[in-house]
């Protein structure tokens, strides 16, 4: 068993450089992302004219950086299947183990989400102002959101891969499986905002970790099914 | 037709709850009025919906364990059914919050896990129909719909209690047994229940046969 383990993990971490290189090497796709993240803060910030900040633009202010940060994991994530051609996928499956494959792919996204997130809070920051009272939670709740993003839409990008239509299935497929976890970060995440205290998002904290565990567990059992067609 | 018993039990248990539930008499309280009538109509919609979504549930994990047209058949039939008793208890249940919340729609954590509940299943159907080989279609929706269900409980029974919600158990409001207590009002919700439930079953029961029969006709020609 413990050597299973062993090897389970070194396909992990082989997977992971594998995905880290092909990145460094074709960065249109990162720099795209970073394109996408920059424009959009632009384009609300044109529109809304939030600058001004007064106090009752808050909860819009959150809500705006959450859904930014929604369509750029959907747009980011949805590319970590469709991307691979087919010959490789071959070849992956003559060597790897689904399991291996799944997980290292949580973790790649999530490490890309994190980047593109913490820039994205940046720069919509810097353009927008910076209501934010306690940074640490903030950061907090934007690390929960990379996370949870990337284990629920790996698996939806996986399933909508295999289907027709991709781009539009993985909007629809993901949106509905990511609602109560949106709702649950806005909701941290305006309290660390406001500068509540910090038992007050405890709840949400341990029900965002649960929903994350529960999604990881379900992809870590089903991905092999989906795997094998 | 051995098995006959448990449909006329449906049809008398559904006649009894129209017959009951519109004659019989309610308690009086205020804001509910006579509306509380919608506890048996409302009410077993959602309970027929969680049943019937977890048997299509179930049907997809043994689908997984055992790839039969059967199984594939019975978790798409059995979706169906769930959407059809969720937008029964939207409606059913808008109309109640009309009369008695004064909105259709007031933003209720509850009414909002449902909608989004619904659209869950109909991006299943959307997925379903969008692979032309049925091997691979029944095995990629049935992992859509356990992952699906997997994050759709935590949204249906644990976001409502973490926020305020209109819905009686939530937020302060008296749970049900506050007012359901009344035993007059219990001798028609259970029955009610029971039968709702079992009609969504009798559906599926009867959708899934037609729907095998029809697929062995198309092998054959």
């Amino acid at each position: 068993m413990r050597k299973i383990n062993a090897v389970l993990f070194k396909e992990i971490l082989y997977l992971i450089q594998k995905d880290l290189v092909l990145e460094w090497r074709q960065k249109y796709a990162f720099n795209g992302m970073l394109l996408y993240v920059g424009s959009t803060v632009f384009v609300c910030y044109l529109s809304f004219g939030l600058r001004q900040f007064s106090d009752d633009s808050g909860p819009i202010w959150n809500a705006l950086l959450w859904i930014i940060l929604l369509f750029t994991s959907v747009n980011a994530i949805a590319k970590s299947f469709m991307q691979e051609n087919r010959g490789r996928l071959l070849y992956f499956y003559s060597i790897v183990s689904p399991q291996g494959i799944i997980l290292a792919k949580i973790v790649y996204n999530t490490l890309l989400m994190l980047l593109l997130a913490l820039i994205c809070f940046v720069f919509y920051a810097f353009v927008l102002g910076n209501p934010v009272q306690d940074i640490p939670m903030f950061l907090l709740s934007l690390l929960l959101g990379a996370v949870g993003f990337s284990t629920s839409l790996t698996m939806i990008s996986g399933i909508a891969s295999k289907a027709a239509n991709s781009s539009t299935l993985m909007a629809i497929l993901s949106f509905p499986v990511i609602v109560p976890m949106l709702l649950m970060l806005i909701k941290m995440s305006k309290n660390a905002m406001d500068g509540l205290d910090r038992g007050a998002s405890l709840d949400e904290l341990l029900t965002l970790l649960a929903i994350n565990m529960i999604v990881v567990t379900v992809s870590y059992i089903l991905f092999p099914y989906l795997w094998r067609s | 037709m051995k098995n006959i018993w448990w449909k006329i039990l449906t049809v008398l248990l559904l006649l009894f709850t129209v017959f009951a539930g519109l004659m019989s008499d309610v308690p009086r309280l205020a804001i509910l009025n006579e509306t509380i009538r919608n506890l048996y109509f409302h009410v077993p919609m959602w309970f027929g919906m969680i049943l019937i979504l977890l048997i299509s549930v179930v049907y997809s994990i043994r689908y997984l364990r055992n790839p039969t047209i059967k199984n594939d058949v019975i978790a798409h039939e059995a979706a169906k059914v769930g959407i059809l008793f969720g937008v029964l208890g939207i409606v059913t249940g808008m109309e109640w919050a009309k009369f008695t919340w004064g909105e259709y729609w007031s933003n209720d954590p509850k009414q909002n896990a449902a909608a989004i509940g619904l659209l869950i299943y109909f991006a299943y159907i959307v997925l379903r129909s969008s692979f032309a080989e049925q091997q691979q279609r029944a095995r990629i929706s049935a992992v859509y719909n356990i992952f699906a269900f997997a994050a759709l409980i935590p949204l249906l029974f644990i976001l409502p209690r973490l926020t305020d919600s209109l819905h009686p158990g939530n937020g302060g409001n008296p749970g049900f047994n506050a007012y359901d207590l009344d035993s007059s009002l219990r001798m028609v919700f259970y029955p009610a229940v029971l039968g709702w439930t079992l009609l969504g079953i009798w559906i599926v029961n009867v959708r899934s046969r037609f729907e095998i029969l029809r697929q062995r006709i198309y092998e054959t020609v």
